[in-house]
């Protein structure tokens, strides 16, 4: 390791410069972090704006607030800017900040590259985003873009969103060389593959499921925008085309990118359970192959959110039992973490909390989702309320809850201050109760048949409609005690330790706390 | 330090070549999925077609053929079948035709896209000659007959006893008009 040694000598030590310079030009993996976090943040308010815009029409039944044009808007812009704009940079935010932090590297292992992939994010967005004040509108055709609707039928705006996905997809998968080169290259001495913390490791293998799918994406947009300006058929059935072929090369993309947005989600609570429950990590070595499983099965399991296209039978069954397979090992994940509590000692601060509002609550989500994966039944589920259930029940007290999980729990590392538990607490049970009442009645108006992405609905529905737009304003409005806690907690002098938590491992809690602008110039020896 | 930039450039070049090959993937999608429907008979196309090998025919079975005719969205032509449905042995060569006007006032160039339900038997339809093979243009009020010259397999499952062929009919003059694209010779992709 005599090269590490060279690269701490040459390095020339120094503050953050000053100014908005410091933001644009840093090449510094902190700094970067945060812009992810503070972008990722943005978004989930913006997102979650468009989500009470669509739980306010929804409030009652006919049309009060919106004309149907626009509440296809908002689902569509929701959709994509949750999965696009909050949990993926959020989860690309948190690997800047804490993966080199946790394999005792310097720096992310190309800097510069690190800054750009930040910097075309906020570009894409304005792009996406200001579709909605054009002419013709926002694309309106679901987060999925089924042609023909996002082709023959698509608003002009549509382009925009095509290079919008475009750039999104160069930062993701210049964020996911990055994070790769980092973990394969800047490990301290001695910490070997099977020493990594798991968000480590769960985010080396979400950046392969990256550098595999985004391309996909990127390919199935530019045969839309083919399609669209070209003269080509690959989704126009008069030229030739299918448009279910576009299903299949959307999902081949779409599932893994499911797991994008949850693997490292798996990685924070693996790192959160063994802190407050004081005990190991039950079963490491299975949690890695479990999550290796995961991201293999991904590929193959795409068609089963296409069951009602019309495929053969053998088709139906294969992807079925693929599908009901995948629990196998996110079963393996949920025995490990009981297992990890069980006779631990257990403290309940906020990061805790979330992380166990996760186990539960994902566990829910994984249920419907074994539900939606029988074929024969998936026909009356398909394009329901529970469909949207499902994935807002492994999404948000997933993916979003894990996030809050990670900020609370790295937050004292970040700022230096502890947050205020009180208003930790407060915002974990108004989050808790408000996820639960928006998104449980769901279940039970798809399974009576309510479709989803329509403004309008039957009379019968109206009552748990009622109550999930209630649980959603309780849900959003709670979220700003977010932002308060996070302010707070950047603001008000309440000095952290070096370790912060009582029963935390891992190298990042081996320096003080702020975290200096530059760690482990010296590589740290792991023994 | 050097040696770390090299190790940094060899991961790097590796994941490029993979997220551009990832990108190729995508489109080599579009014939995998024709290929995969080809060989597993998925997707009720009929591959099989051209002039047939003479079969035997098997004049103990009876299959009952139903023919439908659909336009597609805006498409104004009138369109259906001659005969609604038809019994034909196994092995016998069926002709029938649909029958298309164009009560529009220009000339239009229209497209047929063909289906079989179940898709399991779309392996042992061989179309002879189909109109859908080509592009069909009318004059306006220009009406005609489209012919359609098959033969079912013998080899035909047992449990099935009645296939659908289904034709929607397109509207393909827009973009045959615009621009250069009318020019360029027929693709295999207009072949189905």
């Amino acid at each position: 390791m005599g090269t590490l040694e060279q690269t701490v000598e040459t390095e020339v030590h120094h503050g953050p410069a000053r100014g908005i310079t410091r933001w644009l030009y840093t090449t510094n993996h902190k700094d970067i972090g945060s812009m992810y976090l503070w972008f990722s943040l943005l978004m989930f308010l913006l997102g979650g704006c468009m989500a009470l815009t669509i739980r306010a029409e929804l409030f009652q039944p006919g049309l009060q607030l919106m004309e149907p044009n626009f509440f296809n808007q908002m689902t569509t812009m929701h959709g994509l800017i949750m999965v696009f704009g909050a949990v993926m940079p959020a989860f690309v935010g948190l690997a800047n900040w804490m993966v080199p932090m946790m394999i005792g590297a310097p720096d992310m292992a190309l800097p510069r590259m690190n800054n750009w992939s930040f910097w075309i994010l906020p570009f894409a967005f304005c792009m996406m985003v200001a579709t909605l004040f054009m002419e013709g509108g926002a694309p309106n055709f679901g987060w999925t873009f089924y042609a023909p609707l996002s082709t023959t039928y698509a608003p002009p705006s549509v382009t925009f969103f095509i290079f919008a996905v475009h750039m999104m997809g160069i930062s993701s998968i210049m964020g996911a060389i990055n994070i790769i080169a980092t973990i394969l290259n800047l490990r301290a001495p001695g910490m070997t593959m099977m020493k990594l913390p798991l968000f480590v490791w769960t985010w080396l293998i979400t950046a392969f499921l990256l550098i595999a799918v985004m391309p996909v994406l990127a390919g199935v947009v530019t045969m839309m925008l083919m399609d669209i300006h070209f003269g080509t058929s690959f989704f126009n059935a008069a030229g030739g085309g299918d448009p279910v072929l576009f299903q299949h090369v959307f999902w081949f993309f779409g599932h893994p990118e499911v797991y994008i947005m949850i693997l490292p989600a798996f990685g924070i609570v693996s790192q959160i359970i063994p802190t407050f429950a004081r005990k190991k990590l039950f079963g490491y070595a299975s949690m890695v192959y479990a999550t290796a499983s995961i991201a293999f099965l991904a590929f193959i399991v795409w068609a089963h959110h296409m069951f009602t296209v019309g495929m053969p039978l053998a088709g139906e069954l294969f992807f079925m039992y693929a599908t009901m397979l995948i629990a196998v090992p996110t079963g393996v994940k949920v025995f490990n973490w009981v297992a990890t509590m069980f006779r631990g000692s257990m403290t309940f601060e906020t990061p805790m909390l979330f992380a166990l509002a996760f186990v539960v609550l994902f566990t829910i989500g994984g249920f419907s989702g074994l539900m939606l994966a029988i074929a024969p039944a998936d026909f009356q589920y398909h394009d329901t309320y529970f469909v949207v259930a499902h994935f807002h029940y492994v999404l948000v007290p997933g993916a979003i809850f894990s996030i809050v999980a990670a900020v609370y729990y790295w937050l004292p590392k970040w700022t230096g201050n502890m947050y205020n538990e009180t208003m930790g607490r407060w915002h974990f049970w108004l989050s808790f109760i408000g996820v639960n009442v928006t998104f449980f009645p769901m279940h039970f108006v798809g399974l009576a048949g309510m479709p989803r992405r329509i403004p309008d609905y039957a009379l019968q529905f109206a009552d748990f409609n009622a109550v999930a737009s209630v649980g959603a304003f309780m849900f959003g409005l709670s979220q700003l005690l977010l932002v308060y806690n996070v302010v707070q907690c950047i603001r008000v002098k309440r000095p952290a330790t070096a370790e912060v938590w009582e029963g935390a491992e891992g190298l990042e809690w081996t320096v003080p706390s702020p975290a200096p602008y530059h760690t482990f110039a010296q590589p740290p020896l792991v023994k | 330090m050097a040696q770390l930039q090299r190790k940094h450039t060899k991961v790097v070049r590796n994941l490029l070549l993979s997220s551009v090959l990832m990108f190729g993937f995508g489109f080599a999608l579009v014939p995998l999925y024709d290929v995969f429907c080809d060989i597993t008979g998925l997707n009720g196309k009929v591959t099989r077609t051209g002039p047939a090998e003479p079969m035997l025919v098997d004049r103990s079975r009876t299959v009952s053929l139903q023919l439908t005719a659909v336009n597609n969205e805006a498409m104004p032509w009138l369109f259906e079948p001659m005969t609604a449905e038809m019994n034909i042995h196994p092995g016998m060569t069926g002709q029938t035709a649909f029958i298309a006007r164009n009560p529009t006032g220009k000339t239009m160039i229209a497209q047929a896209v063909p289906s079989v339900a179940p898709a399991e038997a779309a392996a042992y339809v061989q179309k002879i000659n189909c109109f859908c093979f080509e592009r069909q243009s009318l004059e306006a009020g220009q009406q005609q007959e489209m012919p359609l010259l098959f033969v079912i397999d013998p080899d035909l499952p047992d449990h099935i006893s009645k296939i659908t062929l289904s034709y929607t009919l397109f509207d393909i003059t827009p973009q045959l008009q615009a621009s250069h694209y009318a020019e360029q010779p027929q693709t295999g992709r207009f072949m189905l």
